[in-house]
């Protein structure tokens, strides 16, 4: 599709989707949002990227394969579950470490392996569902 | 096999050796425990091993393991010495070493196993690994289709001994051989009919017996060691060891005694007669070992110390001189290059010692005294004398004795002291490795016929004990029993022999005229698996249409049944039809699903189509927005996106329709099963609604959420916290998929590249 409008539009709303992305897979344990809706948001902005300018134009942007990013999501999601190895507790048990306290109420932030592992879930997603869209429209 | 095993060829390597040390410390091992078993004694070992099914690791030695364990320790170290040796520079011997090495352990722990279970996983281990080596000369067809039929045969017949033994489990409450041997004979139990015909069908494929023979002569495809092991102290009778071993408990009824004797017998006389016809020495020894399997099934008919002595002292005997003569061949076809009984002759000069070994095993087993195949062969007549069906039982081990007494000639007198016919290349002594096995095995026969008593107490004994359940008066194995009519049975079987001998080659020209008018078992065989085939393609071709749309019909169709089958028949259905009060909000959303619904499915556009059911999901996302599950409302608005974007992408490349071609407006058998589905979906709805909901999971999540987890997004917080593994099994499945689409997008590129190219 060799649209001026189209391309130009997807260049901001591709910027727009990714922010949002990010934003909903972060605000995803007190509010609606989480990994999976982040990822799924992610791919959506590439496969409109894709859409606009051309799967090759698509992958360049992304620098690396997006099925490489699927399984290197898989790896931090185990990471995530592994570090309670450290603590001693079950595999997957949730980690928290509070900053500028020693509570929630208290802290400032808190570090945590629950976000890792949404985050894990996103790369999954977002990298796997991409891999098949592309893989599609270049190969049909 | 004769290309490889050169004169000066490296032999001794990592992965010849290693089995040869290791199966040799395990018959030393074995050796050990020969004591305390000849003095009654029973060594028990138990490992857990599926504890919630009650299945253990469990061994048990007594006589009979103890003799095969020996058995298959002691020929087995040897036959691996003569491998590395015959094989030598072969190169995939380190593979073939491998193969025979895990048959060993197989078979060991067949004969070691107490759980029936293990012993099946054994057992069927034993077909696998037998069927690697039996198709070892994979390049050549007719080695892997032998290979194959003795797996299919050997392996059914291993499924029916599995049912046999689930059932011995029910009749008996216990999965250990031990405790079912102890607690006596099933045949008062109602489920001994099934349990004896499955486990005689396993015993009976895998030791060969007619009908289910042919596949032993044509395992000898096999390289010659695999033979000697394989089909002489081995797998074959891994059959008679579960008769044996079984014997207590299935023993003693008219149907154990009518089968065996009958099976037993009609295959020792078959397969002695086919021994006399064949001309390769290999195939001849393949049918003596068949008549040995027969004699052993048929002796094991009997109860009596006589029959089942006799039985354990031929097995034993039968082991040593098969083997020692099996390598001699061997060493003979290496020597020579050829196998065939009418070509070898005079080769006693060129090699004395392998016609020394030959010669001895030959001995022991045409039964001459004082052999320990002649004692044998006197215990075996005493048992057949007192046999339930005597007259037939005499008559059939009279004939395949004599047989036997003919074909000892035959493979181990004529090729060595016979006139010399025309060879392929000049004989020369085989190499000692090879010729280690037939000379000690040669002389363990005569050795063990002079010390008898030795072999009697130390094997043939317990094992004979073993068998029957109780301790046996003993004293049998003698060589001098008197004047008796075994002793006269004896001197009938030597001039029988004798007779045979001497006219075999025009005996072997009448046999091979009869024997082109009987049945070929391997040719129908081959008829089977055609049909088989035949049958396999016409159900793909019935089931597997390759349309989409017939697929989503079977899809449908079977889930409407399921759905239907427990509503109506079972009588589930409740309904509470009572109406709550729908707000206009509800009403709106209820009425666009149903609008983009009804457009969907009468519709003859697809992107009206399209669109349609995208109306159908953005409908149901209101829904979970009006209920309160704004996650799932927003991965439902996602996915319904995406499906868009598949669908549009799919239908850019869709080949040419003819636009003005809408189909069959309508399509009264989707209609009907579309209807039927919707409607019996939305009765199961309602009897969900029905029921009170349990809220106990919400009320935990609801209250833990915040406490435990720190989210207030229950959804996200069950996803990333309390369930976390089963998210990371889902993303995991995410991931393969992607992957299986990768994989299958990347052949059809691949496979488009080579139309282009």
């Amino acid at each position: 599709m060799n649209s001026i409008i189209v391309t130009a539009g997807a260049r901001i709303l591709v910027a727009l989707l990714l922010v949002f992305s990010v934003f909903m897979l972060l605000r995803g344990h007190n509010l609606p949002g989480g990994g999976f809706i982040g990822g799924l948001l992610g791919a959506t902005a590439f496969i409109v990227y894709a859409i606009a300018c051309g799967t090759a134009e698509a992958r360049k942007a992304l620098r690396v394969s997006p099925e490489g990013l699927a399984m290197v999501g898989l790896g931090v999601a185990l990471v995530a579950g592994l570090i309670s190895a450290l603590t001693g507790d079950p595999f997957f048990t949730g980690q928290w470490y509070w900053v500028g306290g020693d509570s929630y109420e208290t802290a400032a932030f808190s570090i945590n392996s629950v976000l890792v592992f949404d985050v894990g879930v996103y790369m999954v997603v977002f990298g796997g569902i991409l891999s098949l869209i592309l893989m599609l429209e270049e190969e049909l | 096999m004769g290309e490889y095993g050169a004169k000066d060829a490296r032999w001794i390597s990592m992965a010849g050796m290693t089995p040869v040390i290791l199966t040799g410390a395990l018959f030393v091992y074995f050796c050990g425990m020969v004591p305390t078993i000849a003095s009654g004694g029973i060594i028990r070992h138990s490992i857990p091993w599926i504890p919630s099914l009650d299945i253990a690791l469990s061994f048990y030695i007594d006589g009979l393991s103890l003799m095969f364990s020996l058995l298959i320790t002691g020929i087995g170290a040897l036959v691996m010495l003569y491998s590395a040796r015959y094989l030598a520079g072969h190169p995939q011997f380190a593979r073939f070493a491998l193969y025979l090495f895990s048959f060993m352990l197989s078979m060991l722990g067949l004969v070691l196993a107490d759980n029936v279970l293990a012993l099946f996983v054994f057992w069927e281990l034993t077909t696998f690994t037998s069927y690697l080596l039996i198709g070892f000369s994979h390049a050549d067809p007719k080695s892997r289709r032998n290979a194959l039929q003795a797996l299919l045969l050997t392996a059914a017949g291993g499924l029916a001994l599995l049912a046999g033994f689930i059932l011995l489990g029910f009749a008996t409450g216990t999965y250990e051989l031990s405790e079912i041997n102890a607690a006596g004979s099933l045949a008062s139990n109602p489920l001994y009919g099934p349990i004896l015909v499955l486990v005689l069908l396993g015993a009976f494929t895998k030791s060969a017996q007619v009908p289910f023979h042919f596949w032993l002569p044509n395992a000898m495809a096999a390289p010659t060691p695999v033979s000697a092991y394989l089909h002489s102290a081995t797998m074959v009778k891994g059959g008679i060891y579960l008769l044996a071993r079984m014997h207590p408990s299935l023993s003693g009824t008219d149907a154990w005694i009518w089968t065996l004797t009958i099976f037993g017998g009609v295959t020792a006389v078959f397969a002695s007669l086919m021994a006399l016809r064949q001309t390769d020495l290999k195939q001849t020894l393949a049918y003596t070992t068949l008549m040995a399997l027969g004699t052993l099934t048929m002796f094991l008919a009997g109860s009596s110390g006589y029959a089942i002595t006799g039985a354990m002292a031929f097995l034993f005997v039968h082991s040593l001189y098969k083997a020692a003569l099996f390598l001699s061949v061997g060493i003979i076809d290496h020597a020579t290059g050829t196998r065939e009984a009418g070509v070898l002759g005079g080769l006693a000069g060129a090699m004395p010692v392998t016609a020394a070994a030959a010669g001895l095993a030959a001995l022991s087993m045409a039964g001459i005294p004082p052999f320990l195949g002649f004692i044998a062969k006197e215990v075996a007549y005493s048992g057949a004398v007192g046999a339930s069906l005597w007259g037939f039982v005499v008559l059939a081990a009279l004939a395949a004795n004599a047989l036997m007494f003919a074909v000892a000639g035959i493979v181990a007198f004529k090729p060595f002291f016979g006139p010399q016919g025309k060879l392929p290349h000049a004989p020369h002594e085989g190499p000692w490795p090879m010729l280690a096995g037939p000379v000690i095995l040669g002389v363990l026969g005569l050795a063990f016929g002079i010390l008898h008593g030795l072999a009697a107490s130390w094997v043939i004994e317990p094992a004979t004990n073993a068998v029957l359940g109780f301790t046996d008066s003993g004293g049998r194995v003698k060589l001098w029993a008197g004047f008796n009519l075994a002793l006269g049975l004896s001197v009938v079987t030597f001039i029988l022999g004798a007779i045979l001998y001497l006219r075999h080659q025009a005996l072997r020209d009448r046999l091979a005229a009869i024997e082109a008018r009987g049945p070929d078992f391997d040719a129908g065989w081959d008829r089977l698996m055609a049909w088989l085939v035949v049958v396999a393609e016409w159900q793909t071709r019935l089931i597997q249409t390759g349309v989409l749309r017939q697929y989503l019909f079977a899809t449908f169709a079977v889930t409407a049944v399921a759905l239907a089958l427990p509503l109506f028949w079972l009588g589930a259905l409740q309904l509470d039809l009572a109406m709550p009060s729908v707000t206009l909000r509800e009403g709106v959303v209820a009425a666009l699903i149903i609008a983009g619904a009804l457009l969907a499915a009468t519709t003859g556009s697809r992107i009206t189509g399209i669109a349609a059911l995208g109306v159908v999901g953005i409908g149901v996302a209101l829904i979970f927005i009006i209920y309160g599950a704004p996650d799932v409302a927003i991965t439902q608005l996602l996915v319904e996106m995406l499906i868009v974007v598949l669908i549009a992408i799919a239908a850019l490349r869709m080949p040419y329709l003819d636009p003005t071609d809408k189909g069959p407006a309508f399509r009264p058998r989707d209609a009907a099963l579309g209807g039927v589905l919707g409607v019996l979906v939305a009765l199961v709805m309602l009897m969900v609604t029905a029921g009170p909901i349990d809220r106990r999971l919400t009320d935990f999540f609801e209250a833990a959420s915040w406490t435990e987890a720190f989210g207030r997004n229950i959804v996200n917080v069950i996803l990333v916290d309390f369930r976390t593994l089963d998210t990371f099994g889902e993303i995991a499945v995410v991931i393969v998929a992607a992957l299986g689409a990768f994989a299958l997008l990347r052949s059809a590129r691949r496979d488009k590249g080579e139309e282009r190219e």
